[in-house]
């Protein structure tokens, strides 16, 4: 029996044989890629392929939102602050064109030199950056303007400042947000997805998945130090709590997955871009006939079902 | 040591700290004043220490005995278990832990779920067990949150949550997370109904279920000197090597910056919460 993970992705292997060029560009190996990533999801995922997932996702050449940005959208326009108190540089807002339409994109910023991290605060955001994210949704619905997110944080900062400024509830309220919204939404964890600060910004119609992007409730190094006592047994909690793609595609939680380039998407941004063009174009495509209200009440009906549990 | 027998004992005597107390203190034995107590005693002043006020841990089912008219309280989805999706395994599996907490508190989960009536108000209760793994969300509290949002519509009567978490639930992994989203598709429901979430949070309620449902109340209330914050103090100090302030992350520290509609005594919590479902009635 295939898993529902293996017909999608057979799904999209057919699709992508029968579109030869994307804009211009020869999607060569792209199919024997996404053969290769079927191959592997047929074949569990070891501890070793997970670990590899983590090192990946955290790779400091990985391509980061605005890396994207730059290779997908068109007259990218960025907006900042939350028009409240502050501008929360490790979440990015804006509005740009993908594929034609106007839509509005919301995601985690890291940087790439200690500076430049260090004033995204290795994009952790405060409350402010999910409320910048929410006056962008907000802006979104008003237009009618579909909304995709790019998500990649260790997680929400935990400081005594964030808290004051009420971490918890601009987390909850962003998702609450994102359930009311009648805008199509499409996600992306293009990296790290720690936790609540990523699913702050991921409830959407369509939740992508890089396919060496984790997503996880918990770092592996915070997990093993609260379960096993020890941050250094981090592979081990990795390998327990299974926070890869193929695992999340397995269990529900994301519904595609989008290829890397062979090695990773840090070693050809390039083309890493290309293809998340495609799977968020794809994705769009899929939901931008529905009926809003259909939309939404599909949206929700898909988190309704979230969770595997048993009668006594 | 080397001057061998017969030698000058040299070893000077010093005022050592006191040593903090062996173990953990006995639960009746109050954190704030040291007052000890017999269980009767505290169970008629609601878990509250009559000398300093500190408030005891509750357990959902005395919580519910506290706030529900008597005998109006009927419970519902009580048969849901954890299914273990990950085959998760740390030093114990997850089926142990599970089973363990199960014969130690005596309920399925961390969450007991119903109907029952406040001040004679008709309501439905969801109301979280800290003493079940630490209060945490997993499937089967986002499910029985979610199946108590659906019972308030139909039943067109206002919830109440009162929480008490340490937040998801790891073994659970990724979809643990999942049920931050999920609750609050469920309040979203609830709202677009027209039902209204009234939202308590005792101590402590942290991580994922501050971060999602508990934020979410139309009013949000919590009891003195809750720890509320998405952040445990020990990570903020460990991350950030900020200092914490006193007050980090309690009751009354958010209410000073907005986060919260009041700050209710427990013994004020029934009455404050018929208050409330009277002004919530819509009929």
């Amino acid at each position: 029996m295939p898993s529902d993970a293996e017909i999608r992705l057979r799904e999209r292997l057919s699709k992508l044989g029968g579109m030869k060029l994307l804009r211009g560009t020869k999607l060569t190996g792209e199919l024997d890629r996404l053969q290769d990533q079927l191959e592997r999801l047929q074949a569990e995922p070891t501890a070793e392929d997970i670990w590899r997932s983590v090192e990946l996702a955290r790779h400091q050449d990985r391509p980061y939102t605005l890396d994207y940005v730059v290779r997908i959208f068109e007259d990218f326009f960025e907006l900042h602050g939350d028009r409240g108190r502050a501008d929360d540089p490790a979440i990015v807002t804006g509005i740009g064109k993908l594929g034609g339409r106007t839509v509005v994109l919301v995601g985690h910023q890291t940087g790439r030199d200690l500076k430049e991290r260090t004033k995204r605060n290795f994009g952790m955001a405060y409350p402010e950056g999910y409320r910048k994210a929410m006056r962008a949704m907000a802006l979104a619905d008003r237009h009618g303007f579909p909304l995709v997110t790019m998500v990649n944080t260790p997680g929400a900062y935990p400081g005594v400042a964030a808290e004051q400024h009420g971490q918890g509830g601009a987390i909850a309220r962003c998702q609450a947000t994102m359930a009311r919204l009648s805008v199509p939404t499409v996600a992306c964890i293009i990296g790290e997805g720690g936790s609540g600060g990523a699913v702050a910004i991921a409830v959407a119609d369509r939740v992508l998945m890089q396919e060496n992007a984790i997503y996880s409730v918990i770092s592996p190094e915070g997990c093993a130090a609260i379960l096993w006592r020890d941050a250094a047994e981090a592979r081990k909690a990795a390998a327990a709590f299974k926070p890869d793609a193929a695992h999340c595609l397995e269990l529900g939680v994301i519904d595609a997955i989008v290829a890397e380039p062979e090695a990773g998407a840090h070693t050809d941004p390039d083309a890493a871009a290309k293809l998340l063009e495609l799977g968020m174009a794809e994705a769009l495509e899929e939901i931008e006939g529905l009926d809003s209200g259909e939309r939404r009440r599909q949206r929700r009906a898909k988190y309704r079902l979230m969770g595997v549990l048993t009668s006594a | 040591m080397s001057s061998g027998q017969g030698g000058i004992d040299v070893e000077v005597e010093s005022k050592r700290p006191e040593e903090a107390p062996q173990g953990k203190a006995h639960p009746n034995t109050c954190p704030g004043c040291g007052s000890h107590y017999r269980d009767d005693e505290l169970v008629s002043t609601l878990r509250v220490c009559p000398q300093c006020g500190h408030h005891f841990r509750v357990r959902a089912r005395d919580r519910i005995e506290q706030l529900a008219d008597p005998g109006t309280f009927v419970e519902e989805d009580a048969e849901l278990r954890s299914s273990d999706p990950l085959a998760f395994f740390d030093l114990r599996p997850y089926t142990e832990r599970l089973a363990e907490a199960e014969v130690s508190t005596g309920l399925g989960d961390a969450m007991v779920c119903g109907a029952a009536r406040i001040e004679q108000e008709e309501c439905r209760l969801a109301v979280m067990d800290f003493a079940f793994m630490g209060g945490s969300m997993g499937s089967v509290v986002g499910e029985k949150f979610t199946r108590a949002c659906e019972s308030a519509v139909a039943a067109n009567t206002t919830l109440i949550s009162v929480s008490a978490s340490g937040g998801a639930r790891m073994q659970e992994g990724i979809l643990a997370l999942m049920q931050l989203p999920k609750t609050v598709c469920a309040i979203e429901e609830l709202h677009e109904s027209g039902g209204a979430l009234l939202s308590v949070l005792t101590h402590p309620t942290t991580g994922g279920v501050l971060a999602s449902y508990a934020s979410l109340g139309d009013v949000v209330v919590a009891e003195p000197g809750a720890l509320m914050s998405f952040a445990g103090p020990r990570v903020v100090s460990q991350t950030t090597r900020e200092k914490l302030p006193d007050d980090f992350g309690l009751a009354e520290s958010n209410y000073r910056f907005g986060h919260l509609d009041a700050i209710v005594a427990r013994s004020e919590l029934r009455s404050t919460l018929g208050r409330l479902l009277r002004l919530f009635r819509k009929t």
